[in-house]
């Protein structure tokens, strides 16, 4: 693990305005996800888990073949499609074409996949305005901050916290109750709508057969993106494409239940190119960006591949231990929780941050409650093989090697067990969890020392499970 | 460009050839319920109720042109081109602009109203949503810019659910550059998770069914 990732869960464990907001958020994230989902309420849920991740399997296993078609139909209602390979080819792009238009104001609305590659930074780098619409996404642009959660990015700020921020950079009263809150950024974020000239939205699905991009979200604020300004650019990563539009009946269903609890959210959109002759309103040029940035790493494992199946729902947050305690923020990317403990590594190569396969219980809450059945649990044991097989050829854990070679001796070698079992019987103190305190202090150092601080052992029986078994 | 070098990458990755075939993609799921008219038109409304949505049934459509006047009561209102809406004859009462072609003049008026009124292509009942397809006879932002979205809907236009519609309507992209589903007022939770309604799009949402 490294100091900075250590030191994060730590400053996080430390603050406990922040534990109880995260705790407090999550919790009811997660209450509202089972409401949902019970049988009462959607009863063929486990088929649809079932079919969402058969769809999603075929997709990755035809992924050049559904590309092509969703390019062939993009292009064919009138759009166009760019593929990119990493962040600057998807800033390129977008700066190339907000030069040629004259553009200098773009609104945002909320995508994990633009995070990924900082856009906005990018953009605003090279004098663009580039604002961001859903309002938990303005609140950290205006905190310069990175989301918090995938689906609720500003979960761990207070009303206190956003009305500093609004008075702060907007030069707003200040103002603590959450309903003027977003009237305000109603208000401002209307005028940005009104005059921008160019939409940047993510893409939750996009559909092959139809040449169609589908965002969900709530607010609105996405349909004001990609339809107000003249031209509408999706953000997308090349795994977000489905064949068949009558499959976004299974995900529909699916994914605002797991996110928020929601039946449907307020709005799907369905947009497949530019405004047609006849229709009044919508843009007058449509793009979509499918960026790689690293997913086609995660293709040749057939059991990892599957980490490209995520919808980000972010129901395996909420119902995660460990990401309802060390938060958002200490995970070292964009992506947190269980999906960015399993997609960082993948994506950024295991050495970015070798103890993240390893900040999990393995309790499998995050692979029960995964609305496509990414097994996440089996990937973050498959990245720790991966990680330690990585330290191994560096030569940095010979110590560990050497250690579980001894422990493998043992496990496999009977009567060295049992009478390795009866020294440290009778080495042990009596009385209850006093194993660990025993140790003396001054073997406590390096590793051993935070290994030993929170764990202990109970006393050991008097007769051993062998021996009782013999005089059975 | 990175596309061939992507297509590249990615075929290599899953052992596939240009223009290889591909197997069957599972089977299409959806199952679409037998429900009675009355008994979607309940679902319909209770659904849209729980999300603080306002509901509305009336008999006719002289009854729908009359609820929809008592709602405007001096408010300004911009209709869409909806053949529906003329025939209720809400599009003329008092205080509603309609019969905008032009997207300037549509922009203006949507965004200074204090009303849009829409019909809608379809409506779900087993989540209260509301269906719109982009055409000539409905702007996008109509049911987006002003504060409150008066939908008048006909009955015969309800269907099940999210499966029916697909049935129904298996290629969007065949109709219209855009569908939206709408369920309730625009909402949020992002600042403490307390529930905020009127974002961006609608704070107020109305649907009348009429029939």
């Amino acid at each position: 693990m490294s100091v900075e990732f250590d030191q994060k869960i730590h400053t996080t464990l430390e603050d406990a305005n922040l534990q109880l907001a995260i705790y407090t958020a999550t919790g009811r994230l997660k209450q509202k996800r089972v409401e949902a989902v019970a049988a009462d309420s959607l009863p063929d849920y486990q088929e649809l888990r079932t079919q969402a991740n058969a769809i999603k399997k075929h997709a990755i296993e035809n992924l050049d073949h559904y590309l092509e078609e969703f390019e062939r139909n993009v292009e064919a209602r009138g759009g166009k499609v760019i593929y990119c390979k990493d962040a600057t080819e998807v800033s390129d792009f977008v700066l190339d074409l907000a030069k040629e238009r004259g553009s200098k104001l773009i609104v945002k609305s909320k995508s994990m996949t633009t995070e990924e590659v900082d856009l906005n930074e990018r953009l605003e780098h090279h004098g663009l305005e580039s604002v961001e619409t859903d309002l938990g996404e303005y609140i950290l642009q205006l905190a310069h901050e990175k989301p918090y959660h995938i689906v609720a990015p500003a979960l761990h700020k207070t009303r206190y916290d956003v009305a500093e921020i609004f008075t702060r950079e907007l030069h707003v009263p200040n103002e603590t109750e959450p309903e003027k809150i977003t009237l305000t950024a109603r208000a401002v974020l209307r005028e940005k709508f009104l005059h921008a000239d160019i939409g940047i939205s993510g893409a939750n699905f996009l559909v092959a057969d139809s040449g169609a991009v589908t965002i969900i979200e709530n607010e609105g604020n996405a349909r004001l993106t990609t339809t107000a300004p003249k031209i509408h650019i999706a953000i997308a990563g090349i795994e977000k494409v489905i064949p068949r539009a009558q499959d976004l009946a299974v995900f529909l269903k699916l994914l605002a239940r797991s996110a928020t609890g929601q039946n449907l959210s307020v709005y799907a959109s369905f947009l497949s190119g530019p405004r047609r002759p006849g229709e009044i309103d919508g843009p007058e040029e449509f793009y979509v960006v499918l960026l790689d940035n690293g997913r086609t790493k995660l293709l040749p494992d057939r059991s990892k591949r599957q980490s490209l199946y995520c919808i980000r729902c972010g129901a395996c947050l909420n119902t995660c231990p460990v990401y309802r305690k060390i938060g958002g923020h200490s995970f070292p990317w964009v992506y947190s929780g269980p999906i960015g403990a399993i997609i960082t590594p993948q994506f950024m190569g295991v050495s970015h941050e070798p103890g993240l396969p390893f900040a999990s219980s393995l309790c499998g809450a995050c692979g029960e409650v995964c609305p496509v059945k990414i097994d996440i649990p089996k990937v973050l044991l498959d990245l720790r093989s991966d990680v330690k097989k990585s330290e191994a050829r560096e030569g940095l854990n010979r110590l560990e090697l050497f250690a579980f070679r001894i422990f493998a001796w043992v496990m496999t070698h009977p009567q060295a067990y049992e009478i390795g079992g009866k020294i440290a019987a009778s080495l042990a103190p009596s009385g209850e969890g006093k194993w660990i305190s025993s140790v003396p202090a001054f073997m406590r150092i390096g590793p051993l020392k935070a290994w030993l601080s929170v764990r202990d052992l109970p006393p050991s029986p008097p007769k051993s499970f062998r021996e009782l078994w013999r005089r059975r | 460009m990175s596309r061939d070098n992507i297509l590249h990458k990615v075929r290599t990755a899953l052992g596939r050839s240009p223009s290889q075939a591909v197997a069957p993609p599972p089977p299409v799921r959806l199952r679409v319920p037998e429900v009675s008219m009355e008994d979607r038109i309940a679902s319909m409304m209770s659904h849209l109720n729980e999300l603080n949505g306002k509901t509305m049934r009336v008999p006719t459509m002289d009854a729908a042109r009359e609820f929809a006047a008592g709602i405007l009561a001096g408010k300004t209102a911009l209709a869409s081109n909806s053949p529906y809406l003329a025939e209720c004859g809400i599009s003329t009462l008092p205080g509603v602009a309609t019969g905008i072609t032009d997207l300037g003049e549509l922009r203006q008026a949507a965004a200074t109203v204090d009303i849009g009124i829409t019909s809608a292509d379809y409506a779900l009942s087993d989540t209260g949503t509301l269906v719109m397809l982009s055409s000539p006879a409905e702007a996008r932002l109509i049911s987006l810019l002003p504060f409150h979205h008066l939908a008048i809907v006909p009955r015969e236009r309800i269907l099940t659910s999210l499966d029916e519609l697909f049935t129904v309507l298996p290629h969007p992209a065949e109709q219209s550059s855009s569908m939206v589903l709408i369920t309730g007022p625009s909402r949020t939770a992002d600042i403490e998770l307390v529930l905020v309604r009127g974002v961006h799009g609608p704070g107020f949402i109305t649907v009348v069914i009429v029939g």
